[in-house]
């Protein structure tokens, strides 16, 4: 009798202290995200002290020997590059979804839907050599330019970078559409190209949506991939096969012999800091039209 | 819900210790690395961070070093030449590795240069390219951006591509300062993060040229008389070559105890003779200037 009664009562403690360990560990975890943000945001912002905002946001010249920290050559280069992968990614992984959620007959989706999981476990430094050693050869011998480096290279690698992305979640978007619109639609005598494309990919449409931002922040914040193909040149692009800058790639290039604490190294921290909000503001956007999904 | 109250106030506390102990543990390991410094005798614990240039170089020294003294511990860590001094300098490692001369920024610090080895650089370019030989002013004016096409320095009429490091880079600022001499780089060009990706590219990248650490100038590029002198350790020697640079070691404040040691079996002859020559730089003991 004691001895159940003894063992009652450590289930019972158990099951209360393992509770405040995970209410510590959100805690905790909270803790570190918002010290992460603190310490980027305070780090960069600190680049103000000796940097007007004006020429950090509006002006391009790149020298911080000679103080001169105009970034928008990095903003304009993380922008464009995300912007054309998507322009690449997004037609092709939405097709690539329709296909695995409507058309494809069952055992094809089944080799399918693993081989793009597999996308996501290849490290980004195997697509970027990938990228150095075929596409940017490919690319300055198809199209006879000087290098091949460029936002092109960058926006191609990327491009498949994001597939994964795109299609799993477009995918699921897709399916969740119910089945009586899809058949109330063929019922009024519509094919099935009319179906799809007038019906089930509207109706899917905040899915889609969210996948497609989650896709260019998955793009904006790429790091190892887009440093090694876009040629880090501090210019802004004037072709597409001119080699520039991004935020991410400029980071990772100067960061190591940059002087925490100094003007340049607070620069990068600005750079990082606009990246983390550009990402948090897409967030904010996913949960709003996550709000207004229908299916 | 009761519970859950309390739980809150438990959780909160919990996750309280939990920090204060992580800033206590953090504390308690700088103090540990402080110490060591002081004792006289050969023994502790020796950090070094700093050039990714120099780790080849000093992580045989620390293997061979260790086997002298078992009682020091030594850490090399990388992360380029201003992290080295940044840490030296802030007292959070002992040696600062860098390999660039100390900026003026730095001059009031109190930093100890220690000049250990000679880095020598060469200017490589595509294998393809028919040119063997650049003057320095020829250099220059590849590198401000003057000249854009290879006709002009006596080779094919082809572009130049100029690949090569970032601004924060200590090779940069090397060829800067030896070759340049204060003109400025042109930006029109590749930037790659390390020597070994400079290198990679200009082997695939056809009209490119750049510089490395004359250790990664291998079979892949090739390497281009500067001024008509071919590179190799005796012209830098005899002062015919003129490209290269101090591989410097800084200390906060004159270095004793293990950390002199250290620095002192890195400059001995056994050292500088052997390991040196091995990683492809030159002992700073045949410098005559």
């Amino acid at each position: 009798m004691n001895t159940i009664d003894h063992n009652h009562k450590l289930t019972l403690a158990y099951d209360k202290y393992v509770r405040y360990l995970f209410i510590a560990s959100a805690i905790f975890m909270t803790v570190i995200i918002f010290s992460i943000i603190f310490f980027i945001g305070k780090q960069g912002l600190m680049t103000f002290k000796e940097v007007s905002p004006i020429e950090f946001f509006f002006t391009s010249k790149w020298d911080p020997m000679g103080h001169h920290y105009g970034a928008l050559s990095f903003i304009i280069g993380s922008i464009v590059v995300t912007f054309m992968s998507i322009v690449i990614g997004a037609p092709l992984g939405l097709a690539g979804a329709v296909f695995m959620a409507k058309i494809a007959p069952k055992w094809v989706r089944e080799i399918m839907r693993p081989a793009t999981d597999l996308y996501v476990a290849v490290p980004s430094v195997v697509y970027g050599y990938v990228g150095l050693v075929l596409l940017v050869p490919f690319l300055r011998e198809f199209f006879h330019v000087g290098t091949g480096f460029g936002l092109l290279a960058a926006a191609i690698i990327l491009a498949v970078m994001i597939l994964p992305t795109i299609i799993s979640i477009c995918e699921d978007a897709i399916r969740s559409v119910p089945k009586p619109l899809e058949e109330a639609s063929l019922a009024l005598g519509a094919t099935r190209w009319q179906t799809l494309w007038h019906v089930v990919v509207p109706a899917a449409m905040p899915g889609i949506l969210t996948a497609i931002i989650l896709a260019m922040a998955r793009a904006i914040g790429e790091t190892m991939a887009v440093q090694m193909l876009i040629g880090n040149t501090p210019m802004i692009a004037t072709s597409l096969f001119s080699p520039t800058s991004a935020l991410t790639s400029n980071i990772v290039v100067e960061m190591g012999n940059t002087p925490f604490g100094s003007a340049w190294g607070n620069s990068l921290f600005l750079m990082a800091l606009v990246l983390l909000l550009i990402s948090l503001g897409m967030i904010l956007l996913i949960r709003r039209i996550g709000a207004r999904r229908i299916a | 819900m009761n519970l859950f109250k309390k739980s809150k106030v438990l959780a909160s506390a919990v996750a309280m210790m939990l920090g204060v102990a992580m800033i206590a543990g953090c504390g308690s390991s700088d103090k540990k690395a402080e110490d060591t410094v002081k004792p006289a005798a050969i023994e502790g614990t020796v950090s070094a961070s700093g050039s990714t240039a120099l780790l080849p170089l000093l992580k045989p020294a620390q293997e061979e070093f260790q086997k002298l003294h078992d009682k020091v511990n030594i850490n090399i860590a990388g992360g380029g030449s201003f992290t080295g001094m940044n840490q030296a300098a802030e007292g959070s490692v002992q040696i600062g590795n860098s390999d660039v001369n100390l900026p003026n920024d730095y001059k009031d610090k109190g930093l100890v240069d220690h000049k250990v080895v000679v880095e020598p650089f060469v200017f490589i370019a595509n294998k393809e390219l028919p040119v063997n030989n650049l003057t320095s002013a020829q250099v220059v004016d590849i590198m401000t951006g003057k000249v854009t096409n290879w006709k002009e320095v006596g080779g094919p009429d082809q572009a130049i591509t100029i690949i090569h490091r970032a601004k924060s880079s200590g090779s940069r600022a090397t060829i800067a300062e030896k070759v340049l001499k204060g003109a400025e780089f042109t930006d029109k060009a590749i930037i790659q993060d390390s020597n070994g990706a400079v290198r990679t590219a200009i082997a695939s990248t056809p009209g490119a040229i750049g510089y490395v650490d004359a250790p990664y100038a291998d079979q892949t590029v090739k390497t281009l008389d500067f001024d008509g002198v071919k590179y190799s350790p005796e012209a830098i020697i005899s002062g015919k070559y003129t490209v290269w640079s101090y591989g410097h070691m800084y200390t906060k404040g004159e270095a004793t105890g293990a950390t002199k040691a250290f620095i002192d079996y890195v400059m001995s002859p056994e050292f500088q003779n052997t390991y040196v020559e091995k990683a492809g730089f030159i002992p700073v003991t045949k410098m005559s200037k």
